[in-house]
């Protein structure tokens, strides 16, 4: 074993690697945070009936397509670890690329959509219904483009065939960051 | 490092021996979009347990779907669903200390008149419209 690596990238005392048992705790923690949003959110769409006449402005098609585009991402994630598995480090490096393209489409269609609302005068602060939409929304935003990001750095290496451990670690995550969204979407944009 | 706390990331927890399961996980990925379209089209049929079931019952079924066969968590050491299932149990207990604050406006000795004066005011200015119905612009005009 070459001691230029860190150990973490390969010990499994507990039976997991360490960086795989890393990422299952960071989606411990990450419940904790989009629970507490979505389970807020729910009470308050419960106590507040009249919430609905501001929930009905929310695109729904926008929210399905995006579904769709993340359901298809978390595919090519998946068929990336899959191909890790067999260690082919191209193939994980280009569904890896095709991950981060479906984060790319997500997040443009989510602009487009942010823009309209805000351009219809629905701001974070017109309404807490709008209060809550741009939290969750944002914060699932955030995680979208920092998944894309390590992807990124991960797909570089995959393609050479160095760390495929990692394909499988990052696309734990991003199947979680999916999770999110098909629970946000029938709360934000089904819920009328 | 000893043998013992080093071993290959299989991630299925069968070191050794892969076999390429990608139309298992394309077969997993055309249910997903089967459900998607389901959890769309049941809402549109404006009754309260369809939309109930379609769109929330189907997230449910989504999110176990990905869980199991793209997070492969059934087949992961045990507990890291135990460690799942403990935040789970935070956020739920989370919700059942404050839910009665948030979702009432009133108990026997309190009362939350600016919730209630909130609630009277937009269903006065709004009443709730019919699924299906076309939203108006006119929460926003009020603003």
């Amino acid at each position: 074993m070459s001691m230029a690596r860190p150990i973490a990238t390969t010990r499994s005392a507990t039976g997991i690697s360490t960086g795989k048992l890393a990422v299952w705790w960071l989606i411990a923690s990450e419940i904790v945070i989009f629970g507490g949003v979505l389970g807020s959110y729910v009470m308050h769409r419960l106590g507040h009936p009249e919430w609905a006449d501001q929930a009905a402005n929310t695109n729904t098609w926008a929210g399905a397509f995006n579904t769709l585009v993340l359901l298809t991402s978390s595919l090519a994630a998946v068929l990336a670890h899959n191909a890790a598995e067999m260690k082919d480090g191209k193939k994980a490096a280009k569904f890896l690329w095709l991950t981060i393209l479906g984060a790319l489409v997500f997040l443009v269609v989510k602009s487009w959509e942010w823009s309209t609302e805000i351009h219809h005068g629905f701001t974070i602060t017109s309404h807490t219904f709008w209060s809550f939409y741009y939290t969750a929304a944002g914060i699932h935003g955030l995680h979208v483009i920092i998944g894309a990001i390590i992807m990124a750095v991960i797909a570089v290496d995959a393609a050479k065939g160095k760390d495929l451990q990692r394909v499988e670690a990052v696309g734990l995550y991003w199947h979680f960051v999916d999770i999110v969204w098909i629970f946000l979407f029938p709360l934000l944009y089904i819920a009328k | 490092m000893s043998d013992a706390t080093t071993a290959p990331d299989s991630g299925h927890g069968d070191s050794g021996h892969h076999e390429d399961h990608s139309k298992h996980y394309i077969k997993i990925w055309g249910i997903l979009l089967v459900l998607l379209v389901a959890s769309i089209i049941g809402p549109e049929l404006g009754h309260p347990t369809v939309t109930l079931i379609t769109a929330f019952g189907i997230a449910f079924v989504k999110a176990y779907l990905v869980i199991k066969h793209f997070m492969h968590l059934t087949v992961e050491k045990r507990y890291i669903g135990f460690l799942m299932l403990t935040m789970l149990a935070f956020m739920l207990v989370f919700v059942a200390g404050v839910a009665p604050d948030v979702m009432k406006h009133e108990g026997q000795r309190w009362t939350n008149d600016a919730a209630k004066a909130a609630v009277e005011k937009g269903l006065k200015a709004h009443p709730p419209h019919h699924a299906g119905e076309p939203a108006d612009q006119k929460a926003h005009e009020q603003h």
